[in-house]
């Protein structure tokens, strides 16, 4: 099974060739409207095609030449391109990217069960809400869908990549399939929860390719402040005209047009929708399917995240690490009496005690457990353990319940009380072991905090996020473990009511939560956090009442979500900052070239140098369109996240962008002269 | 370096002396404190009672700008009106007449917008009834309706929840009573034993040393004197303003009424510090505007001082080779720079030396600090339009670190980025606009008259007038013919459109901030104090402010330059 290809290179030939010809597509006036900064470039673009075919009858004055009027439009005209191929290679990239994930639900046979309980094949795209179908081992799953009926391993490697079998099964968390999905054993009765076209996947393919996509509130406020920037430019070009007549300046329409589209902020006006997209793209690159693009630059700005302690904190499950025997037993006898009682044991904490048992050369044979009766765990026991034909009981369990059983036991009790209180207190968790209603030791049950997860909290703090760690532990537990990983806060013995309640307390004190959940009953939980990841696995009420769903079901994910929110405004910051830095050397390009023929005073401003007045306005309009290209790559990318905290990271992006936008443009301009006053 | 630097380093240290404890004083009061001034209370108690005013009563936003509206037609009328009936004042010793309908507008208009912007001459064209009750009295109001206003926007930052920004009458009367009267009687006082006329008898007769007899106009001027530059007014007593020998006789009282001039705005920066608690940030904003200043006055100083090289060239012998023409030499340059800049900073408008006679660079330069218009600024409306510039800052660092841009706990969202956005685009708009109309009748119509120098410097001055004029300033190049309806009407639509919209714009985002709820700070909220975010900041005031206006001031003072 190969794993879904997952990086699509930044330009691939296909996706640049459907770009260039969406460039053209995008020049309709009304899509061009929806980014008011490129299109003032279109209207300039267009005033300079008439203006250059009214100096070919007669050029002079403020009309120019003709040459270079055309030469003006011609450049104005692939800025304008530029911008459009930005926003479509990476819608392109988007839809290439979705299209991966699409090919998954090619249409597939259906074996629909109708009303009066017989099987029709039906084609999977005439499925619709609420009908159930079949799914048997070597079947499709047409739909997404919950499992009613059954139980199945599932090969979901077309969709997560990832190539072991999981198990879906009804009436459980892991009770959802998702169409396309292949069935490996056994056969299920699954109900179809979403029309064909509204499934998660369909709505997220709709965003990454832009045609539902809605900007988002901080993307709304910036549009509105690039249209500011740009009306100021306007005015400043539009009254130059007057300016210079009473000045007697003659300024050709070219140059003043040039200098408006080099002052208005296109570098960032002409991305920003390709800077959207491309966040949307990330996210689903990282196989998660977000139900807005809102949700995704919500995620930059969370400040508290719930994270369930098994599995995300710690590797799955408890694992025995430890023997500790009670005064005068001997070692051996209490391994092999915690072995006895594990043996037949199938939870992952019993296998563990076999596993610890063998690693220190204890076995049993077959006839040891010949007629043995294995007494289960129950809620009511809280023990388990076996009764052996030779008429000994083991017993094996929490510590107040194995306590009471063993009547037999004399001082053995008080010393391994104290035993039984330090394994608590480092986080572990104790099982005592008796026999023959004497206690004769514990096991000591740890939970393995998974690697490098210290230093992804460590990275969340310097972000500025507050971690909280969630279990069912007892707080003592809780502490050393929550101390182990290094998360801030933690709520032990937790019922999805206390999540509910930890949530509200933190938005009630202004703060943005996000949780993952999975569980039917993390759903209000789930609809009440700010950003809310359910696990593709989980059940269908947790994916609704999440914003995000993660195709992988891994719970780190979330840390993944808030980088890229945090990237998708930085990107956007930062080009804003490099765009406007950009207008000194600009203005130190253009204004002398305005008035260096009426007042020659003027080349001292020339502080480039640039050959021609001419060569100078050129230079400046061929910078202002080749850096939209130059930036492609960075936007699509986004700009790297790093966690320095806040001021550092102002200061770092202040320097790059800032600075380097003064620097970049006046060292730009001055090459392209070099190589344009070859032509002028 | 020479004493007459000395003396300029000395004037501003001692200003930013007085204006800490004055910003401290100021902030107890926007905050009902206790302060030594309380015994003002009863009288301030008489006045509500009789205008039927409670003046603890909550106001939100628009409540308190309708009552700030409300209260400025009031006296816009009043000045409207007793101006037009001039003639017939009493107090009036020089028979001086009425005002002709467009300059009773534009003077209102100019004096309401805390302008005072003159198109007439103090001496012959206001009696002292109009100077007393309309012009001083304005002076007092028009200031403390700037302050008010920015003690809303200073508590619509700090609320939590709640659309209450105070009471804005209550705040404007503490403002006249407990920071104009008597922080201005003190300065009046100063004035008085420096030498400045107080009287009531009409112009006095002067035997000169050629035995002719003239007619000395004087009045009532410390008073005068002393509001018109605490309350950044600048409508002087004379025509000449603060160069006239009766409005400033000497070094001293030079250096008094340019400390009074800064003391209430860099003293309101720090009082929103104080009243904040948030003192990095005041020091941060005080930063960034000292940074600009300082660079302003060092220029111009340098520009002034070099002297004009076309004088130079003629080989005339000049005892004092810096820029004299059009300067007190009881000042010299330094002084007369530092005064230029000060003034222009601030929206006072009041002059010590000819604007229109510095350097075309020193002149660019003065121009520019009109165009920013927030650098320390007019009392309270200076820190108001700062604002502006603040809110943009935040946004776009808010944005470079990933994060929704914040500000005292508030979130910065597009509207209060939209309301931003238009404040700092009316600045723009009316000056570029204004000077591209008149600019277009002009040259189709050479023979207006307006102009006495074309070409580049009539172009500057144009565009000191409409600068002037939408900042709030004031001050004029002279040698434009400003006295003819067409400016007094357009001049006067300007100045009230760019005093009352950069106030109401401003608080209605302190009524929307009020209105958020509050997050706590982060690690990674982004600390909008200190050095890099103070960088951000003078970024944007330099991009905005100064960069759109680059190709104007080419065409003028800089055209002008290169043509020395």
């Amino acid at each position: 099974m190969s794993k879904r290809k997952k990086n699509i290179k930044l330009f691939e030939k296909e996706i640049v060739i459907t770009a260039l010809k969406q460039s053209f597509v995008k020049l309709n006036p009304v899509t061009m409207l929806k980014n008011p900064v490129m299109f003032t470039v279109l209207i300039g673009t267009i005033i300079m095609a008439v203006v250059s075919f009214l100096a070919l009858s007669g050029s002079g004055g403020s009309l120019g030449t003709p040459g270079y009027d055309l030469a003006i439009t011609i450049l104005l005209f692939i800025t304008v391109l530029f911008a459009n191929f930005a926003e479509a290679i990476a819608e392109a990239r988007g839809k290439a990217q979705a299209e991966s994930l699409r090919k998954t639900r090619e249409i597939t046979p259906a074996k629909l069960i109708d009303s009066n309980g017989d099987i029709t094949v039906v084609n999977s795209s005439s499925l619709k809400k609420g009908d159930v179908f079949v799914a048997e081992a070597g079947d499709l799953i047409a739909a997404d869908g919950e499992i009613i009926e059954g139980l199945a391993s599932i090969d979901e490697s077309a969709i997560t990549g990832e190539s072991a079998p999981v198990i879906r099964e009804a009436e459980t968390d892991k009770s959802s399939v998702i169409g396309g999905t292949k069935v490996l054993s056994d056969k299920v009765h699954v109900l179809v929860t979403s029309n064909p076209g509204e499934s998660f996947l369909d709505k997220m393919i709709a965003l990454v390719e832009g045609a539902s996509r809605q900007k988002t509130p901080n993307e709304i406020a910036l549009t509105i402040l690039l249209a500011g920037f740009t009306i100021v430019f306007l005015l400043v070009t539009v009254t130059l005209k007057p300016f210079a007549d009473y000045a007697h300046t003659v300024i050709t329409v070219a140059a003043l047009i040039s200098l408006f589209v080099c002052l208005i902020p296109t570098t960032i006006g002409g991305l920003l929708s390709a800077i959207g997209i491309a966040g949307m793209d990330r996210a689903l690159r990282a196989n998660i399917i977000a139900k807005s693009g809102k949700a995704v630059e919500t995620a930059g700005d969370i400040d508290v995240v719930l994270l369930d302690k098994t599995g995300t904190i710690t590797i799955g499950n408890r694992k025995a690490t430890n023997f500790y025997m009670s005064n005068g037993v001997d070692n051996n006898v209490l391994i092999r009496s915690a072995l006895l009682s594990s043996i037949s044991d199938s939870t992952p904490e019993g296998k563990s005690i076999v596993e610890l048992a063998e690693k220190n050369n204890i076995k049993v044979s077959e006839s040891d457990l010949k007629n043995a009766k294995f007494i289960k765990f129950t809620a009511e026991t809280r023990m388990s353990g076996v009764d052996l034909p030779d008429g000994t009981q083991i017993r094996k369990g929490s510590w107040d319940a194995v306590k009471k059983w063993s009547v037999n036991s004399n001082g053995n009790v008080q010393s391994l009380e104290k035993v039984i209180n330090e394994i608590s207190q480092k986080g572990g968790t104790p099982l005592a072991v008796a026999v023959n209603k004497v206690v004769v030791g514990a096991i000591q049950l740890e939970d393995i905090i998974k690697p490098g997860i210290k230093e992804r909290f460590e990275r969340l703090r310097k972000m500025g996020v507050k971690t909280v760690m969630v279990t069912g532990d007892n707080p003592l537990t809780a502490k050393f473990i929550a101390d182990a990983a290094g998360v801030d806060d933690f709520i032990a013995e937790a019922k999805p009511e206390d999540k509910m309640r930890y949530i509200k307390e933190e938005q009630k004190n202004g703060k943005l939560v996000a949780m993952m959940g999975d569980g039917t009953n993390d759903a209000p939980a789930l609809a009440q956090a700010d950003v809310a990841v359910a696990m593709n696995t989980g059940t269908q009420a947790a994916k609704e009442a999440a914003n995000m769903v993660d195709l992988d079901s891994d719970p780190t994910k979330l840390l993944e979500v808030i980088e890229i929110g945090k990237q998708l405004l930085i990107t956007r910051g930062n080009i804003t900052t490099f765009s406007i830095a950009n207008d000194v050397a600009k203005y130190f390009a253009i204004i002398p070239a305005m008035f260096m023929v009426a007042i020659p005073g003027f080349q001292t401003l020339n502080i480039m140098r640039l050959a021609t007045p001419e060569s100078a306005i050129l230079s400046a309009v061929i910078f202002n369109a080749i850096i939209i290209p130059l930036l492609i790559p960075l936007a699509l990318r986004g700009v790297k996240y790093k966690p320095l905290g806040a001021t550092a990271m102002l200061r770092r992006n202040l320097l790059i962008y800032g600075f380097g936008g003064l620097i970049t443009p006046f060292i730009g301009i001055k090459l392209i002269d070099i190589i344009v006053r070859l032509f002028v | 370096m020479n004493n007459e630097i000395i003396g300029v380093i000395i004037t501003f240290l001692l200003t930013v002396l007085i204006a800490i404890p004055l910003g401290k004083y100021m902030s107890k009061i926007f905050k009902d404190e206790k302060v030594f001034t309380d015994f003002f209370a009863p009288i301030e108690r008489f006045i509500f009672r009789i205008s039927r005013i409670n003046p603890d009563e909550p106001m939100d936003w628009k409540q308190n700008m309708k009552a700030m509206v409300l209260l400025n037609l009031v006296f816009f009328f009043w000045a409207l009106i007793l101006l037009l009936i001039q003639q017939w004042h009493f107090w009036n010793p020089a028979h001086i007449g009425n005002m002709e309908p467009t300059l009773a507008f534009n003077t209102a208009a100019s004096f309401v917008s805390n302008t005072n912007l003159q198109h007439y001459s103090g001496e012959t064209g206001a009696s002292y009834f109009s100077q007393l009750l309309i012009m001083v009295f304005l002076q007092y109001v028009s200031a403390a309706t700037g302050i008010a206003a920015l003690a809303l926007l200073f508590k619509g930052l700090v609320q939590k929840q709640t659309s209450n920004l105070g009471n804005f009458y209550n705040l404007f009367l503490k403002t006249c009573t407990r920071i104009l009267l008597p922080v201005s009687t003190v300065i009046a006082i100063l004035l008085l034993l420096n030498g400045c006329p107080v009287t009531f008898n009409g112009p006095q007769d002067v035997h000169t040393l050629e035995g002719k007899i003239i007619k000395a106009a004087t009045g009532p001027v410390a008073p005068m004197i002393a509001i018109k530059q605490l309350g950044t007014n600048g409508g002087g007593f004379f025509g000449a303003n603060s160069a006239h020998p009766f409005e400033s006789p000497n070094y001293i009282t030079n250096m008094i009424e340019v400390i009074s001039e800064l003391i209430i705005a860099i003293g309101l920066v720090f009082a929103f510090g104080y009243y904040s608690g948030k003192k990095k940030l005041a020091y941060t904003i005080f930063g960034a505007m000292a940074f600009v200043f300082i660079t302003f006055v060092s220029l111009n100083i340098k520009w002034e001082t070099g002297g004009n090289p076309v004088i130079n060239k003629l080989g005339i012998y000049q005892s004092n080779t810096s820029n004299m023409e059009g300067k007190e030499v009881r000042f010299g340059a330094p002084a007369s720079s530092y005064f230029s800049i000060v003034t222009t900073s601030t929206s006072c408008g009041a002059v010590n030396s000819a604007h229109d006679s510095f350097m075309p660079l020193s002149g660019g330069l003065i121009i520019t600090d009109m165009m920013i218009n927030a650098i320390f600024g007019g009392v309270g409306v200076g820190f108001l339009n700062f604002f502006v510039f603040l809110i943009i800052a935040v946004f776009i660092s808010g944005l470079m670190v990933g994060r929704t841009p914040e500000f005292l706990g508030k979130k910065i969202e597009a509207r209060e980025v939209k309301i931003a956005i238009l404040v700092a685009l009316l600045h723009p708009l009316l000056i570029l606009a204004g000077t591209g109309i008149s600019s277009f009748l002009a040259a189709h119509n050479p023979d207006t008259g307006w102009f006495t120098n074309p070409g580049y410097h009539g172009f500057s001055e144009m565009l000191y007038e409409f600068s002037s004029a939408s900042a709030n300033n004031g001050s004029e190049f002279a040698g434009l013919s400003a006295n003819v309806p067409f400016w007094n009407i357009f001049d006067g639509l300007i100045m009230l459109f760019s005093r009352f919209l950069p106030i109401i714009g401003p608080v209605a985002i302190a009524g929307f901030i009020a209105q958020k709820k509050y997050i706590p700070e982060s690690a990674g909220t982004l600390k909008t104090e200190g050095m890099t975010f103070g960088i951000v900041l003078l970024g944007v005031v330099i991009i905005i402010a100064a960069l759109s206006f680059f190709p104007a001031l080419a065409l003028g003072p800089i055209a002008e330059h290169f043509l020395l």
